[in-house]
């Protein structure tokens, strides 16, 4: 047990997402690493600094619930949870493979943690409306956030759910939407016109902060501030990433929706990420 | 394909109303029988919630959110969404009944129900209007595949009710059971029928209502009140007619079937409000054919075609589900 003079600040705690993830995509050769590597500070920040859990207790019954909306982005949650302790590191190793309980894409069935099975786009936020109004039935103070990405924008359930959400003003709800701007086929923003996306979100009537996602201190008070705010509103952070954040020769990575990595390249991503390991 | 002019001057029934009362003018029927027991359930089970998608005065629903308007959510012209919540609720521990057209849940939030409801075995009753051929709108609201696509989904449990007995039945037994469970509603004022046969609804479990030794009419839903006039007027032409109604469609109750269609010498006629695709017919044809049985086999449908828009006697005429093409086709058969 850490003592809380030597607790890894944020900084760390991505730094450690970030190598878990790197270490699964390891084992399959290939993966949704750009994503998880982007989303890294933020899960940093969900997992260490906002939510409340028990990693002993998964379904403890006062935590945050946490959705991961974009299944595909389970290998980054897995390192989440492998960092919080929810998982065993050990199992890092079965990553997508038979018999494991970490399948390439997140399944609620399969998974400690995982409140959704996503892998379907668009479904997390409409699953995260119900919870928040089942919380509030059952006067729990808990909060439900979704994790989903720009591309999901493209799912017309996403604005159904916005609508909903504002509508039965579920102030309990946290979104974070993963603006990277990349999908499988190509820029989000060529793909779909989804900007401008704060002014159509505050016209959806929630509470809007747009930040760099992977700005650590920009993170920490964005998800302070959607706590704290007093307005019966849901409120959402969308959060611009860069694709492959840590690991250089992954950032400027043309393709890099689904990266196959060349056997090698695994070892000189973890150096680089060890090299802007914070001191 | 369009259609030929009309011939204008003979006369014509209209379609009227989007949901056309299927009582014929005679018969003893109940108001809201969906509603009404909802309510009773939800008296006693404070975990029960409803939702709707903008179909709540269509599904009897609205009954339960006069009686228990914070329990009551409307979701909106929002299917997709509509489900999602629903597996929502169900995950902090709620049981909600969410109701709209059988079109609309099974086609545009198929996806939803099967993700984030049936996959996970949330406890989410999903109750739904107009099934089959009740609906004179044409094939945007005639929810002739809903069976079959429900039937493919793992963990669902799937009931077409006959009568407003049998709702009034079923809506506790759904409560009660645990996981996601398609049930098809009939609604406004429905036909009262099995009070008359001493019937009980039990989830899995089909049930003898008359028997006979020329035919077993093998039905579901509201095509068992048919097969029940039908065994009537057949009887007045001294053929002894059997009705077994399967209600539940999945899990199908093998065993009570198995065992009415190996007694011998009886031409087996399916029935259902449903096309002959993937329901209770090709479901039947399964079970005895896996059992080694070839009995004599019919089935009565809808046919695999985009239904006309129309009249509901008329379409049920045209499409062989009226108690008269049962019983005309029935005796075609036995010839």
């Amino acid at each position: 047990m850490e003592t809380l003079s030597n607790t890894p600040g944020l900084e760390e705690r991505a730094y450690r997402i970030r190598r878990n993830a790197v270490r699964m995509g390891e084992v399959q050769g290939q993966g949704y690493i750009a994503q998880a590597l982007d989303i890294a500070d933020v899960l940093a920040v969900a997992y260490f600094h906002a939510m409340r859990y028990r990693a002993d207790d998964p379904t403890w019954e006062e935590r945050d619930r946490f959705l991961l909306s974009n299944g595909h982005y389970a290998i980054a949650l897995y390192a989440a949870l492998i960092e919080a302790g929810v998982i065993p590191e050990a199992e890092l190793e079965l990553y997508g493979s038979d018999d494991s309980r970490l399948p390439m894409s997140g399944m609620a069935s399969y998974t400690p943690g995982m409140e959704m099975s996503g892998g379907s786009l668009g479904l997390g936020l409409s699953i995260a409306v119900g919870m928040a109004m089942g919380l509030k039935r059952k006067k729990s103070d808990s909060r439900v956030y979704t994790l989903f990405s720009d591309g999901e924008l493209g799912e017309g359930s996403v604005w159904e759910a916005m609508m909903s959400a504002a509508q039965y003003k579920l102030d309990n709800m946290i979104a974070i939407v993963d603006v990277n701007n990349q999908q499988a086929d190509g820029p989000a923003t060529e793909v779909t016109h989804f900007e401008p996306l704060v002014a159509k979100l505050e016209a959806f009537g929630w509470y809007v902060q747009r930040i760099d996602g992977n700005d650590m201190a920009a993170v920490t008070a964005a998800f302070d501030a959607a706590k704290a705010y007093p307005v019966p509103q849901p409120r959402i952070i969308v959060a611009d990433t860069l694709m492959g954040k840590g690991v250089p020769f992954l950032e400027d990575r043309e393709k890099n929706h689904f990266i196959r990595v060349e056997a090698h390249e695994w070892q000189l991503a973890l150096k680089a990420l060890d090299a802007g390991r914070p001191a | 394909m369009t259609r030929g002019a009309p011939v204008m001057n003979k006369p014509r029934l209209t379609t009227s109303a989007m949901i056309a009362s299927i009582a014929d003018a005679d018969q003893p029927t109940k108001a809201a029988p969906f509603g009404n027991a909802l309510v009773e359930v939800a008296r006693k089970r404070s975990d029960i919630v409803g939702m709707t998608a903008d179909l709540g005065k269509y599904t009897d629903l609205h009954i339960f959110g006069k009686a228990f308007p914070d329990r009551y959510y409307q979701m909106g012209m929002a299917e997709q969404l509509m489900f999602g919540a629903a597996s929502g609720l169900a995950a902090e521990g709620f049981v909600p009944f969410a109701t709209t057209y059988a079109v609309f849940a099974t086609r545009r939030a198929y996806d939803f129900i099967h993700q984030t409801i049936a996959e996970e075995n949330r406890n989410v009753k999903i109750v739904c209007a107009l099934p089959g051929l009740t609906s004179g709108y044409g094939p945007s609201h005639q929810a002739t595949e809903d069976l079959a696509v429900m039937r493919a989904m793992p963990n669902m449990t799937v009931i077409d009710p006959c009568d407003a007995l049998e709702i009034e039945q079923a809506v506790p037994a759904i409560a009660e059971h645990q996981g996601p469970v398609y049930m098809r509603l009939l609604r406004g004022q429905v036909p009262l029928v099995l009070d008359k046969y001493d019937y009980r609804f039990e989830i899995g479990k089909a049930k003898l209502l008359c028997d006979g030794s020329d035919v077993l009419f093998i039905s579901t839903g509201l095509m068992t009140m048919r097969t029940l006039e039908a065994a009537q007027k057949l009887a007045a032409d001294k053929i002894a007619a059997a009705v077994l109604h399967v209600s539940t469609i999945k899990p199908l109750d093998a065993d009570t079937i198995l065992a009415q269609v190996r007694k011998p010498g009886r031409l087996v006629v399916v029935v259902e409000n449903h096309t002959v695709i993937g329901g209770l017919g090709e479901a039947v044809a399964g079970v005895v054919l896996r059992d080694g049985i070839a009995p004599k086999f019919r089935h009565i449908g809808l046919p695999d075609e985009f239904l006309d828009a129309g009249a509901l006697p008329t379409l049920h005429d045209r499409y062989g589900i009226s108690t008269d093409a049962i019983t005309k086709q029935t005796k075609q058969w036995l010839e």
